[in-house]
């Protein structure tokens, strides 16, 4: 008989590679993907009477707030010619996509322990699918700001000086770096969550705290000049080089560099890679200490 | 030809930490670590003791499972049997890697897919339909497979009428239809499965085993099996492994397996269960199995009258309630019969007292029995509940079946009129 042990299609032991992204596996798992994509989309809605119209309601209505509270009352400058509406809009936009990724890919091993403790797949299929779920819903989200982009361009009597720059082509890197961001972080936090729960409650309140320091609702130079000893804090946050490129690629207004791109892009990979390691090291073994 | 070996484990084990994990984990884990970048081994894994469950451990490390291996072969169906908290689950959770072992490893020729527990995945809000491609893919069908066998998983569930509809307006016996109807047409090659059986109505069940022996006999598929439905594991199994504190304990054929596991898990201690120091005001302070002449004894003949003697104090709150009944099981699992009385149809006062009762003469089928004794007011308080109290064997002695001794011809013998028309 032979028995060599050469010809063994695989092996289920303790030991485990650093990173061990097996990207056939994911191939061979890509219709799942797409069917929890499917699920999460048709299922977030059901039984409600506006649908997917909750994806414009929600930022539409924050971006009134914001403009009210932070541009009306506060007199926070968005720039000269650009309405701040449409200011606070490309932020949330952007945002909103990192948020929902970071939010929703955080509790991956809670709300799955279910299916993960009694069947085998890549564990990894179900933060990348709420990542391109949220990419649906981001480019619902953006529909809506081409939409009101064109309103003050054409019917608007407000005297405009936004134009889109030609970084505009850079978008899908803006776009992929915000959602390697958000699943980078919530891939480390889930694994975290499992033995630790501290951290659950800390994302809840945190996510919040953070969108104060992403230069979200002003520009990063006003608040240079405002809070010139603190504002590294915003400064080498990586969401604020991502909104403040996303906004000077549409609006131009925005600090915007290479150097600063890179030094995101650099961010953001490493700690992409650090959540990757962190969730294979965690999959393993979760089951034992959720 | 000897078949080729596509499944074998070696040395697997797994630990587990015993109660919480909270503010101390932190304090182990950075002890972990500290032996890790030093090189050394980690220092839990010296630790553990043996996963029984009724004994007070002296480490909060216990093992789930040591040291188990086994092989299997191509077209096997490997039965695993064991008590609750032997170590079934952990094992059949590291095959289908939704964990991994402590130590030792698991190597496989095949793509393995387990039916842990049927439905996993199902969504309530979404169609019968679509559930059947979610769970199709979480169990590891591609779109094309689950589309090329969709009429056959609907018709096999038996709820075409329902297809459309969301599976929350299923009754909960047509949602176990539709998920072992994915989850039979599952196509790789090895298959765990877990206790599946245990659910949905006679037909449906008869449907299900008749499916489970489809894919083991015709189909060559390899098969690990867990259940206690002895009966099941003796039909579909050809080999078994019997797993105790997480070690295997007994390795044979299906049949050797199971008897076995059936002589040795008897918990009672055979004719005789004394509890006559209860301090209880109600309750059961003995039962024996004894014979004609009134003496202890656990070894029948066909055609031996059998008594069971059982001896119960009652106060004067239980007596007018208190119903006291008995059942007999045989080595399948099977109820065979339970016969119970009301007390106060006996005694009118609260005290001591023995009954002895005939089971039904040449009746049951030379065979292993046990029998359960339940003390209780129906519906209100269970006063006493004792299972397997004891249990007694039914040699075979040449009664009108001898000639099938072994098979599976019925629980009871039973008179028939048979007549020539």
């Amino acid at each position: 008989m032979n028995n060599n042990n050469d010809n063994w299609l695989y092996t289920i032991s303790p030991k485990q590679k650093l990173i061990n992204l097996n990207l056939k596996e994911i191939w061979d798992y890509r219709d799942l993907l797409f069917l929890f994509v499917k699920r999460n989309i048709i299922t977030v809605y059901k039984q409600t009477i506006l649908g997917p119209l909750w994806y414009f309601i929600q930022p539409l209505f924050t971006s009134v707030i914001f403009t009210l509270i932070f541009n009306n009352m506060a007199n926070i400058p968005t720039g000269d010619g650009v309405p701040p509406f449409l200011f606070n809009l490309a932020g949330i936009t952007s945002w909103n996509y990192f948020k929902e990724c970071l939010t929703g890919t955080s509790n991956t091993f809670a709300q799955n322990q279910g299916i993960f403790g009694k069947v085998y797949f890549p564990r990894v299929i179900v933060p990348l699918s709420t990542v391109i779920t949220n990419l649906f819903k981001f480019g619902i989200q953006l529909l809506v700001f081409v939409g009101f982009y064109m309103y003050y361009v054409f019917f608007s009597n407000v005297e405009l000086i936004i134009e889109p720059t030609k970084a505009i082509v850079a978008l899908p890197i803006i776009i992929i770096l915000m959602g390697l961001l958000g699943l980078g972080l919530g891939m480390i936090i889930s694994s975290m969550t499992t033995k630790y729960r501290d951290l659950k409650i800390l994302v809840a309140f945190g996510v919040q705290l953070l969108m104060y320091g992403s230069a979200v609702m002003y520009p990063l130079s006003y608040f240079k000049q405002k809070l010139p000893e603190i504002s590294w804090v915003v400064e080498y946050n990586p969401m604020t080089t991502i909104i403040e490129a996303f906004r000077y690629m549409a609006l131009g207004v925005g600090d915007y560099s290479l150097l600063k791109m890179i030094y995101a892009i650099v961010i953001c990979l490493v700690l992409f890679l650090f959540g990757l390691i962190m969730f294979n090291r965690t999959e393993k073994s979760f089951i034992d200490t959720i | 030809m000897e078949k080729e070996i596509i499944l074998k484990a070696e040395n697997v084990s797994k630990q587990y930490r015993l109660g919480l994990v909270g503010t101390g984990t932190i304090g182990h884990d950075l002890n972990r670590w500290w032996y890790k970048i030093r090189g050394k081994e980690d220092p839990y894994l010296k630790v553990g003791d043996s996963n029984d469950r009724s004994i007070k451990g002296q480490s909060e490390y216990v093992w789930a499972l040591q040291d188990v291996d086994f092989e299997v072969k191509q077209g096997e169906v490997l039965g695993i049997i064991g008590k609750n908290g032997a170590g079934k689950s952990t094992l059949l959770k590291i095959l289908s890697k939704v964990t991994g072992p402590t130590t030792g490893e698991i190597k496989t020729k095949g793509r393995i897919a387990s039916l842990l527990e049927v439905g996993t995945g199902f969504h309530p809000e979404m169609t019968g339909k679509e559930n059947i491609f979610l769970n199709g893919a979480i169990l590891g069908m591609t779109k094309k497979e689950i589309q090329s066998k969709l009429d056959e998983i609907i018709a096999f569930s038996g709820c075409e009428r329902y297809i459309d509809t969301p599976v929350k307006r299923y009754s909960s016996g047509m949602t176990v239809r539709l998920a072992f109807a994915v989850a039979a047409h599952l196509d790789p090659d090895i298959l765990v499965i877990d206790e599946v059986l245990a659910v949905g109505d006679a037909e449906f069940q008869n449907k299900a085993i008749g499916k489970m022996q489809d894919i083991s006999g015709s189909n060559g598929r390899t098969v690990l099996f867990v259940s206690h439905n002895m009966a099941a594991i003796k039909t579909l199994c050809t080999k078994a492994i019997v797993l105790e504190h997480g070690k295997v304990k007994f390795r044979g054929t299906a049949d050797q397996a199971v008897d076995f596991y059936l002589t040795n898990d008897i918990t009672s201690s055979g004719e005789h269960y004394a509890y006559e120091e209860s301090k209880k005001p109600s309750d059961v302070l003995s039962v024996s199995v004894i014979d004609n002449k009134g003496e202890l004894c656990s070894m029948f003949a066909f055609n031996h009258k059998i008594k069971l003697k059982i001896k119960v104090r009652v106060s004067e709150t239980h007596l007018p309630l208190a119903v006291l009944g008995f059942r007999v099981i045989d080595q399948f699992e099977r109820a065979i019969f339970t016969s119970e009385i009301n007390l106060r149809d006996f005694i009118d006062s609260s005290g001591v007292y023995s009954f002895n009762i005939s089971l039904p003469f040449s009746t049951l089928v030379p065979n292993d029995y046990r029998v359960h004794v339940a003390f209780h007011i129906p519906h209100q308080q269970l006063i006493s509940n004792l299972e397997s109290v004891v249990s007694f064997n039914i040699e075979e002695t040449g009664s009108e079946f001898h000639k099938y001794a072994g098979l599976d011809y019925g629980c009871v013998v039973l008179d028939s009129q048979w007549s020539l028309d």
